[in-house]
């Protein structure tokens, strides 16, 4: 039974463990039979009671002892635990937003078999499937146990709160059953309510506590939606968002596939289910003979066809917009918290080396290694402890302005939250910075624990710990170093995203959103005289230069995207479709480059015309004038009247196809009606304040039915696309100070106790005529070699991390010179910070005082 | 290894094995001890005149209680390891005659701090024992 003991701590052990072991056999001997078993069972249980109980009375010793210590320190401990909160709230945050974008499972119970079909066309390879495509392809495959569809809708809705234009989803087919997620309340429309396109709507959770007060007797409430009187089926739970947050309701549409005909129409979106068993790669070799059979029968449209999982769609959006940069912002973390975990083993190693007497005072007095090894131990966890807390603390605040970097594209209804696992993530984190930082220093100090720490004179720390504090601040200023690269080839990023000329001027204009509910606007002819009177009236308001209406602005839509007809065939025939009505390129200042604009005589009487953009003139007529070329464009041939200036459609960062520009009168009544001109911008000299009172009079006298969202300024709609950008730029920028801070503190604590250690060389120096000019010299120099030891290898990790953070880069060199050179003049100027202090107390060092203490 | 002015009022204080202990006046010292765990009073007792060894202890206590209390050798050890540290005994260096010791046994002494925590733990519960007669829970002193 000996080994039980070894469940004593060692001191203890060796102080009793003869004892308890002799008293033990004294009772064997005196057992026998049961009462041996007996005496088994009950040493064994006494002996894990005792031994917990006295690990129990150490703890709390040495956490009295500890705590007394840092409170005694009080500078040290405010140091160290910040430092250790800063890297684990830096690390807690970052990783709760990877972890909501990369790995947790989308919040659907069938998830991991939702796929999404796609057409493929010979430039892209994913585009939208028309309604009869959808239809063949549900008929035809037999891979998946269900198929929906469904299109976006904007619509205005009354019978909540106010009038207002909302976003919501169109929905065909069994697509709200391949979830798996059951309603909060009431049901999901039924199949014959889908097929027959029912008039039952289903509520978003945050439009039902917004617009309908949480009402639990909502299922059966009357509403009207696009002017028609639907009824509320009932409402989602809060976590279902589908396909993502702005999503406010879905409802059945008449399902126009099973007649639809018209192959060349796309803007279906198709989700199915795998039946269970069969995999995506299986899938995709079905819906490959099924699209093959199609091209044979529709060569013209059909041309095949994408399947992918429902996660890797919503990967690849988050591919575009946030994945490397989240990638880039872990990274950042990992940084702070190798440079938090430099620093706080550095000024563990300090306080070590400051506490060789105290250490070596109990050793003498009889405290055994490994008791001393445990009280620095439990120091440092308590001070990990602390550190950890105040980061969870950290991160939840900083939740706020990180959040703003998880995509909206994802269907996620609560936008972030640290949950349990990544606290468990912390919490081990703030075990192994405590205990990683802290044995070193605890082994290292009770290593030496012999009587030298006693004598007065006795210097800290040998070569090999110097050394070792040196290499520490070196990695400290490496990894701030690739910080502020980091931050400074972003910011220059932006800079240049910014300066980018979107084609149009964005200053001193409005933009308004009011989209004509179809089932009164369905004629052109009433949508024109809504846009007469409102625009009319605007335009003779004083102070009022421009008014206009578009299909959508620029960089707020970059769909519409149609086949141009035009003979020959000239490869890529994409190009972006827009109805405007006069006054538009006039308010948006898009240059006029050749020929004229559209205008009010441009009406279905009259020859269809178009405007195109430089980019589509020269696409198709090079060197021509495309004034009175034709070509065949959203069901009709027009001619081309005038040539206006590249516009980004789709935003700063990305090309755009070509664009063309109709006169809003020359479409079919009910034709192309999602094209209609939804968009209002006015340029004025009027302030906002002015203005938008003004518009939403005008807009109601109109039709006072007429609902107005969007209300922003064309400058707040072209920030809105490097808002992300600008997001990422502040806070790895708030990494790399923080970073920089951390370092310039290590080297700082570095030099100084380098000073203070040396204080008898610096005296001896002094007494045999060093000026203080040198003694400075030579820290600055200490100081500078340092910074030198953790640039050179920071600089070359910089390059490396830019180049891994290219596509965030917007064409700017991973080896960027003013980054690079901002990066390193930031290092000189915490080297300076950092060393001036300890230098000017080195120069303060009184010969005489000191050698006398010798 | 104190730096106490008057032993009787002070209890010890400085550096120990188990680092800094701050100085504390005796009265402070004890009212932090009680209430006393059964098994550090009865120890007390058992060394309250005669210094012992551990297994000597053991014997004493169940004698005193008829055999309701039996310290096991841990438990017993566990709190002399924290008596020690308390103050309350001490470890005493002076051996009996050598025909009556056993070389390995280690003997344990009261100190004037555990002689006054055991009488401020038998005065506590004298004073619930009064309670309990006063409210008629225990019959009345005969």
């Amino acid at each position: 039974m000996r080994w039980l003991l070894h469940l004593y701590p060692t001191g203890f052990r060796r102080e009793y463990g003869g004892a308890i072991a002799a008293e033990y056999r004294r009772r064997r001997a005196q057992a026998d039979g049961i009462g041996l078993i007996s005496l088994w069972i009950d040493t064994i249980l006494d002996t894990v009671g005792n031994a917990l109980l006295v690990h129990w009375d150490l703890l709390r010793q040495d956490l009295r002892q500890g705590i007394r210590h840092l409170l005694r320190t009080p500078l040290f401990a405010i140091t160290a635990i910040g430092v250790i909160a800063i890297g684990i709230g830096a690390n807690t945050a970052a990783f709760s937003l990877a972890d909501i974008v990369f790995l947790r499972p989308l919040p659907f119970p069938t998830a991991g078999r939702l796929v999404t079909i796609w057409e493929r066309e010979p430039s892209y390879s994913m585009t939208q499937p028309s309604p009869a495509n959808y239809r063949d392809w549900r008929d035809m495959s037999h891979a998946f146990d269900a198929m929906g569809a469904y299109h976006t809708l904007s619509a205005s809705l009354l019978g909540g709160g106010s009038p207002q234009q909302i976003a919501g989803i169109a929905v065909h087919g069994p697509l709200l059953d391949l979830f798996g997620v059951a309603p909060l309340i009431g049901h999901l429309p039924s199949a014959s309510e889908v097929a027959q396109g029912a008039p039952v709507i289903v509520l978003s959770y945050s439009l039902w506590q917004d617009d309908f007060g949480s009402d639990r007797n909502v299922v059966g409430r009357a509403v009207t939606l696009e002017g028609a009187p639907y009824t509320v089926a009932g409402v989602m739970p809060r976590a279902f968002a589908f396909p993502d947050r702005s999503v406010r309701f879905w409802a059945p549409m008449q399902a126009a596939e099973a007649h639809d005909t018209e192959r060349a129409n796309s803007w279906f979106y198709v989700v199915a289910r795998l039946k269970p068993g069969v995999t995506v790669p299986q899938a995709r070799q079905e819906m490959n003979r099924v699209s093959t059979q199609l091209e044979h029968l529709y060569p013209q449209t059909d041309s095949g066809v994408t399947v992918m999982s429902l996660r890797d769609t919503y990967g690849v959006a988050t591919e575009q917009r946030g994945g490397p940069l989240l990638l880039a912002l872990c990274g950042a973390a990992l940084c702070v918290l190798l440079i938090s975990c430099a620093n706080l083993a550095s000024l563990l190693l300090v306080r070590a080396m400051m506490r060789r007497r105290e250490l070596a005072v109990r050793a003498a007095l009889g405290a055994g290694r490994d008791r001393l090894v445990r009280q620095l131990l439990t120091e440092s966890l308590l001070l990990a402890l602390a550190g950890g807390v105040a980061g969870v603390g950290l991160a939840f605040a900083a939740m706020p302005l990180l959040g703003q970097l998880v995509p909206s594209t994802l269907p996620l209804a609560q936008s972030s939250s640290i949950d349990v696992r990544v606290l468990a993530v912390a919490a081990l984190l703030t075990v192994l910075t405590g205990v990683g930082f802290g044995v070193l220093p605890a082994i290292r100090a009770g290593g030496g624990s012999s009587f030298d720490g006693l004598r007065d004179g006795a210097r800290g720390g040998g070569g090999r710990r110097a050394r070792l504090r040196s290499i520490l601040v070196m990695a400290e200023v490496a990894a701030s170093v690739v910080l502020l690269v980091a931050a400074g080839l972003l910011l220059h990023a932006l800079s240049r995203v910014r300066a980018v000329d979107p084609g149009f001027r964005q200053d001193q204009v409005m933009t308004f959103h009011t989209e004509l509910p179809l089932y009164r606007y369905w004629r052109v002819s009433e949508r024109a005289a809504f846009y007469r009177q409102v625009l009319d009236r605007i335009r003779a308001t004083p102070g009022v230069q421009a008014a206009g209406y578009i299909s959508s602005l620029p960089m707020k839509w970059g769909g519409g995207i149609w086949t141009v007809g035009i003979v020959p065939d000239t490869g890529f025939r994409h190009a972006s479709l827009r109805f405007v009505t006069p006054g538009y390129f006039g308010a948006m200042r898009i240059q006029l480059q050749n020929g004229r604009t559209v205008a009010d005589g441009d009406t279905r009487a009259a020859p269809f015309v178009a405007v195109v953009s430089a980019s589509f003139a020269e696409r198709f007529w090079p060197g021509r004038s495309p004034i009175g070329q034709h070509f065949n464009f959203a069901f009709a041939d027009r001619t081309v009247v005038g040539v206006v200036h590249d516009v980004r459609v789709r935003g700063p960062e990305r090309e755009s196809e070509p664009q063309v520009y109709l006169p809003f009168q020359q479409v079919g009544d009910s034709s192309l009606i999602s094209y209609a001109p939804a968009d209002l911008a006015v340029r004025s000299t009027l302030p906002p304040t002015a203005l938008v009172p003004l518009v939403r009079r005008i807009v109601r006298d109109a039709d006072p039915l007429q609902a107005i969202s969007d209300v922003a300024s064309l400058q707040d709609v072209v920030d809105q696309q490097t808002v992300s950008r600008a997001v990422q730029v502040r806070v790895l920028a708030a990494f790399a100070l923080v970073a920089v801070l951390l370092a310039g503190i290590g080297l700082y604590g570095l030099l100084a106790f380098a000073v203070s250690q040396r204080r008898q060389e610096m005296a001896i120096r002094m007494a045999l005529g060093a000026r203080s000019g040198q003694i400075v010299r030579m820290i600055l120099g200490y100081g500078g070699a340092l910074a030198l030891g953790g640039v050179i290898p920071g600089a070359l990790i910089g390059y490396a991390a830019g180049r891994g953070m290219n596509s965030l880069l917007a064409g700017v060199d991973a080896f960027d010179i003013p980054s690079f050179a901002a990066a390193m003049l930031l290092c000189a100027v915490m080297v300076l910070v950092g060393s001036l202090v300890p230098a000017w107390r080195a120069t303060r060092v009184a010969p005489g005082s000191v050698m006398r203490a010798e | 290894m104190g730096t106490a002015s008057n032993p009787s009022n002070y209890t010890h204080c400085g550096y120990s094995h188990i680092g800094y202990v701050p100085c504390m006046a005796t009265s402070a010292a004890v009212a932090a001890l009680l209430p006393l765990p059964a098994a550090t009073f009865h120890i007390l007792l058992a060394v309250a005149h005669d210094e012992r060894h551990g297994y000597a202890i053991i014997q004493d206590v169940a004698e005193r209680t008829d055999g309701a209390l039996r310290l096991s050798a841990a438990t017993l050890y566990r709190s002399i390891q924290r008596m020690l540290e308390q103050g309350l005994l001490k470890e005493t260096h002076e051996r009996p005659a050598a025909n009556l010791d056993d070389e390995r046994r280690r003997y344990y002494r009261i100190t004037p701090l555990g002689r006054a925590a055991a009488r401020a733990e038998a005065h506590r519960l004298q004073e619930l024992v009064r309670l309990a007669r006063a409210q008629g829970i225990l019959p009345a002193k005969a």
